[in-house]
């Protein structure tokens, strides 16, 4: 699944220049993980929430891309989201926002 | 037909050692489990001789996976992340019993006569009781609160002397006190106003003491259980949660393993110290500067040493503190994703999950040295059936 989303990445990197600021593949890869293993020890490793909330797709509509962006980089005040701005970049934040919301992280 | 000889000979060969194998008798005190939560397995270890003896598959999502054991440390309850409840039969490498309790679940705990299993729920929240036998529901205690009735999810969840679980309410800032004396009328003590967002909880080893962590405020909720009017006291109010905060990657973990001879040693939320607290007076008494922030702070059984684990990014390192002294005397790094630690009964070996690498290490306590290594898939918790002679583990 991975392997798809990330030929379709590629593809859409070759046509689109504004996506020129993705990460690449092997980062995408290290992405993954982190979403599946560390965000997952909060919002369960399927993402379907735990302490945190569930954030599969359907959960996701009514944050758009860049606000889904901010709060992964700003987290959530009063919460125990943590802002995860000292470990992910702006692209890599915004490619989680998209993965998430498009469901490629399982 | 003639084909057929060499396939009963290997039949015989490989078969009959193995019938013979499985009737020989052996205990179950030196057995444990380790969690392999990517795969929804888990593995069957003898702590004796380092060595796998089975796979027990077809448990669920078993990420934050947790178990607890039956009186005679022939049963290991699973508790998934999934709402799945599974009873693993130690000596057959099967599962023996299993039921989705929930949509969501995060830990449990067996009561001090073995009879019921309950379950902590974030999804709908509550604890859900089982008859351990059997698996049957026998109470369902869903954690309702507030003027609009709504549904809190339930952290901390522990087992106390006289039949009684004791659990935290994480939206509501509750402690709650469940009597499953009677387990089809569950007597429930609810203590309101213990705190801003509790989100793990320890019982001391004497059923006395159940402390529950504040991630949204300043100090701990402690409760007496002793007493007959039980009330929840802050404690260690003003350690610093909040000042200079860190971001927290990793909520850290509560355990009845916290109690170091005469000290408590727990992980201070936002920073990188473990706070040391007198077990008689509740006072603090002491920081202790760590390598990151804590995420498990383990004693071991006689209380000599406290092994600590840290929050992604720096979980690929382990330091342990001398108790009497407080000071760090090692520090190593197994590997990235360094998950979970459990000793032996008695303290002589310390077992480490190392995700990122599938294996689990094994070492000495006092020399410090690697004395064995096991394979696992994304190994997390390890439990040792030595839990199951003690209240709150």
């Amino acid at each position: 699944m991975l392997r798809l989303f990330e030929a379709i990445a590629v593809l859409s990197l070759a046509a689109q220049p504004v996506l020129a600021e993705q990460p690449g593949s092997a980062r995408m890869s290290e992405l993954t993980y982190l979403v599946r293993q560390d965000c997952g020890s909060c919002h369960g490793m399927t993402l379907k929430g735990g302490l945190g909330k569930p954030l599969q797709p359907t959960n996701l509509k009514q944050w758009d891309r860049e606000q889904l962006t901010q709060i992964i980089l700003n987290g959530v005040p009063g919460t125990p989201m943590p802002p995860w701005r000292d470990l992910l970049s702006e692209e890599d934040a915004r490619w989680i926002a998209d993965a998430l919301k498009q469901g490629h992280i399982k | 037909m003639t084909r057929i000889w060499p396939a009963l000979v290997l039949f015989a060969l490989v078969w009959l050692p193995l019938s013979a194998q499985s009737a020989e008798l052996r205990g179950t005190g030196d057995l444990g489990i380790i969690i392999e939560r990517a795969s929804g397995s888990v593995v069957i270890v003898d702590t004796t001789r380092h060595a796998i003896l089975g796979r027990v598959t077809g448990l669920g999502d078993l990420s934050h996976a947790s178990a607890v054991f039956s009186r005679d440390q022939r049963y290991a309850y699973v508790f998934g992340r999934d709402g799945g409840l599974t009873k693993v039969d130690l000596l057959t490498a099967t599962v023996a019993k299993r039921v989705m309790q929930s949509g969501n679940s995060i830990g449990g705990a067996i009561s001090d006569d073995g009879q019921l299993v309950a379950v902590s729920n974030y999804e709908p929240g509550g604890v859900k009781v089982f008859n351990s036998t059997t698996l049957e529901l026998v109470a369902d205690i869903p954690a309702t609160y507030g003027e609009k009735a709504e549904m809190s999810k339930t952290v901390g969840l522990v087992d106390a002397p006289g039949r009684k679980f004791v659990f935290s309410l994480y939206d509501a800032g509750e402690i709650w006190i469940a009597d499953l004396s009677e387990p089809a009328a569950p007597q429930v003590r609810k203590l309101k106003n213990a705190g801003n967002q509790p989100y793990d909880a320890l019982i001391t080893g004497n059923g006395r003491h159940y402390i529950a962590g504040l991630f949204g405020e300043d100090g701990l909720a402690h409760v007496d259980l002793w007493s007959d009017q039980p009330e929840v006291r802050k404690i260690l109010q003003g350690y610093g949660r909040g000042e200079q905060e860190l971001p927290v990657y990793k909520m850290p973990h509560l355990e009845g393993w916290a109690q170091a001879d005469e000290l408590f040693i727990l992980p201070a939320v936002g920073h990188h110290q473990l706070l040391a607290m007198d077990a008689r007076t509740f006072e603090e008494v002491g920081r202790i500067d760590v390598h990151s922030q804590p995420v498990f702070a383990v004693a071991r059984p006689d209380g000599r040493q406290v092994w600590v684990n840290f929050a992604h990014p720096d979980n690929d390192t382990i330091q342990v503190i001398d108790v009497p002294s407080l000071k760090v005397v090692h520090e190593f790094k197994p590997g990235p994703a360094t998950l979970h630690m459990e000793f032996t009964p008695r303290g002589h070996e310390v077992w480490l999950s190392v995700r990122d690498s599938d294996k689990v290490y094994i070492y000495d306590t006092r020399t410090f040295e690697k004395v064995g290594e096991l394979d696992a898939a994304k190994p997390s918790g390890i439990f040792f059936t030595a839990r199951a002679g003690r209240t709150g583990l």
